[in-house]
């Protein structure tokens, strides 16, 4: 009796299934409020409009549009897929890095600084919009660990004060007729990195596609490695766990919550630099609001079950819904996208409870199944 | 001069009944990141109202609608953040953030929603409430507003009621120390959705004291330019105190002003320092002052953590 019950595990007990299954019902409850919306609006072109936005590039005719528009996609998933990274890497640690936000704008000022002020290659670019980030992150880390400064708070205000220092950084170098920064390609095409070889190929040359895409992907999977395999990650998770018990078995919480910021604050910098340089966006002149790539990432983090590899995937599910939002028909506002990844994010508050639920549901169909004997 | 003292008393107004709506989410329990996308919701919400009330409708009756309609918009939508994070103890900090990202991304489809039903041919996500706006208005071509007035009415209502009146007593123990409270009959999820409800009606009623401060339309896309961060910054630097707050909102609102207006006067142009140097100031002011205090922070001992009736 006791063998059977060990060999025939429910599937639903295997955590990483209740991620998915959890991930998925955001995922749902998000698609099915935003459908009824689209119908409130107008229900006549509702369903063609909902598809649109689920199928993204694919609801386009012509194959050339199809790949050109994935192409758009995925060079957008990149700075998303950095952005969730960081704040998964940091949630593990136990930090909320809200600051994320703000760590991107650094990486995107500093970044396009070395390009248009310093004549600085891309992969110079890169690096010091990742230590941008990191020296941000570390702050916020430095804060909550000597002074016990909330590093939601600190990030909060470093998040403006961020995108006031970039506005002004970037101001030498605005393309008057556009408003925005001079595009890499014209000025500095020393500064875009490079295309990337395997994509590049399989999208006939996109022009954004760089071999960044590839990097990221890359970070993923080095980051669940770092997380899970090394002494490093190890120790990180465990300050994050009970920062008195890792202090109790030697290791250093003080310097571990530090060095877990600048880690997180790196990756957003990192992936700042990873997008901009492509040349496919630029940063618009006197910016107000700190943008939204950074709270994206909480998203991606919290759908994609906090993995790594989960990140992955919600990334690129959470731009292929925006872009495809933004191809609906004109009576319907594109920013229903935005309205539907919104409620996926809230939706996922929700995980732990759902995770529970169906923790418990096995567990009351065991017990009533065995009735007395399960005692 | 008088320019800058009509900037600084309007962002202030709007600064502090934002602060004080945090203040009562956090003295309950609930820490309120939420508070920009309640702003958003607060400010549709009277808009609404403005859009819709005849022409030529009272004054006294212009005000009580819209500030009403923000209130209630404001409050419905905080619902979202009492229900997530009272009853089913999700993370405050994310649904804020939700809350945030979701409040300008609706307003923005309902508002674009509604101007395309009426005409097709304008999907702006723009409301205008040009000649209702003049109700504000406490005589005609001064910029001093009704609302100013009733800021500072709510204010001392709100330290009166925080520290004069036993509900006020009972939502800061629930801050302070949820299961000790409980232990003396207070219901702890009774307090803290108040606490988060009074911060909607005050965040909702900050939005539009906010959109109607200068202009006489509002672009909702835009959101309200981080002024709900702002205030949790003003919260902060005031220590959750009212009048302390009052004081913080006074300074950022200063502050605040001086980026538009800091032209006009000699002294600050020959600094020669750009705008953004002083929107900047309120957020590095909070900074500095958090790592002053953080150790003896003032803030409530219980904010953010769940209530669970288990724990002791």
């Amino acid at each position: 009796m006791e063998n059977r019950k060990v060999s025939r595990p429910s599937i639903l007990r295997i955590p990483a299934v209740q991620t998915v299954i959890a991930s998925l019902l955001c995922v749902l409850a998000g698609l099915l409020i935003g459908f009824i919306v689209l119908l409130l609006i107008n229900p006549g072109g509702a369903t063609e409009a909902m598809g649109t936005i689920i199928s993204n590039f694919m609801s386009f005719k012509k194959a050339a549009k199809q790949i050109s528009n994935f192409g758009n996609t995925l060079v957008k998933t990149v700075p998303l897929l950095m952005c969730s990274l960081s704040v998964l890497f940091s949630y593990k640690v136990g930090l909320f890095n809200i600051g994320a936000a703000g760590q991107y704008v650094a990486g995107i000022g500093v970044g396009l600084f070395f390009a248009h002020g310093l004549n600085a290659p891309w992969w110079i670019c890169m690096i010091m919009a990742m230590l941008a980030g990191a020296a941000l992150g570390a702050i916020s880390g430095l804060l909550k660990a000597t002074r016990n400064v909330n590093e939601v708070i600190s990030g909060i205000m470093l998040n403006w004060i961020c995108l006031y220092l970039v506005n002004m950084l970037l101001a030498p170098y605005m393309d008057i007729k556009m408003n925005e920064t001079f595009a890499l390609k014209v000025t500095h095409p020393a500064a875009v990195i490079p295309e990337s070889p395997l994509f590049g190929s399989l999208l006939n040359g996109h022009k954004y596609t760089t071999i960044a895409v590839e990097l990221a992907i890359l970070i993923a999977v080095g980051i669940w490695i770092l997380m899970t395999k090394t002494k490093l990650g190890y120790e990180l998770r465990a300050t994050g766990l009970n920062k008195y018990a890792a202090r109790y078995s030697g290791m250093r919480d003080g310097f571990n919550i530090i060095l877990t910021m600048a880690i997180s604050g790196g990756l957003a910098g990192l992936g700042a630099s990873m997008f901009y340089l492509t040349d496919m966006i630029k940063w618009p002149m006197a910016v107000t609001s700190v943008p939204a790539m950074g709270f994206n990432g909480i998203a991606a983090a919290f759908l994609g079950g906090l993995h790594p590899l989960g990140a992955i995937f919600s990334s690129f599910f959470i731009q292929h819904i925006t872009d495809g939002g933004s191809f609906m028909e004109k009576i319907y506002p594109s920013e229903i996208a935005g309205f539907i990844s919104a409620i996926i994010i809230y939706m996922c508050a929700f995980v732990l409870l759902i995770k529970q639920q169906l923790g418990k549901a096995r567990m009351r169909r065991v017990t009533e199944k065995k009735g007395g004997e399960a005692k | 001069m008088t320019l800058l003292i009509q900037y600084t008393l309007l962002f202030a107004s709007v600064l502090m009944l934002v602060a004080l709506g945090g203040c009562f989410s956090e003295h309950s329990g609930v820490i309120n990141i939420g508070l920009e996308g309640i702003m958003v919701f607060g400010a549709l919400g009277g808009a609404l109202a403005l859009r819709y009330l005849p022409d030529g409708s009272a004054a006294v009756i212009v005000i009580l609608a819209s500030v009403l309609a923000a209130m209630a918009a404001g409050i419905l939508y905080s619902m979202l953040l009492a229900v997530a994070a009272i009853n089913f103890k999700a993370d405050q900090t994310l649904v804020g953030t939700a809350m945030n990202l979701m409040g300008v991304a609706a307003a923005t489809v309902l508002v674009k929603a509604l101007n395309t039903a009426e005409n097709p041919n304008n999907p702006s996500a723009t409301i205008a409430y040009g000649s209702a706006r003049k109700s504000f208005l406490i005589a005609e071509g001064m910029e001093f507003s009704w609302l100013t007035l009733l800021a500072v009415v709510l204010l001392v209502l709100a330290w009166f009621v925080l520290y004069k009146t036993k509900f006020g007593l009972r939502l800061q123990s629930c801050g302070e120390h949820p299961q000790a409270a409980a232990s003396v009959g207070i219901s702890v999820y009774k307090m803290r959705y108040a606490g988060v409800m009074i911060s909607g009606a005050l965040g909702g009623l900050g939005g539009l004291v906010y959109i109607t401060a200068a202009v006489s339309e509002w672009k909702f896309e835009n959101g309200v330019a981080g002024f709900g961060f702002l205030a949790l910054a003003v919260m902060i630097f005031g220590a959750w105190k009212p009048f302390r707050i009052a004081l913080a909102a006074l300074l950022f609102g200063l502050f605040r002003s001086l980026s538009n207006v800091y032209t006009g006067f000699p002294f600050l142009e020959q600094l020669n320092l750009p705008g953004t140097v002083y929107n900047m100031m309120p957020y590095i002011i909070s900074l500095i002052v958090l790592i002053l205090f953080s150790k003896n922070s003032a803030a409530p001992k219980a904010e953010g953590i769940p209530y669970d009736q288990g724990s002791r």
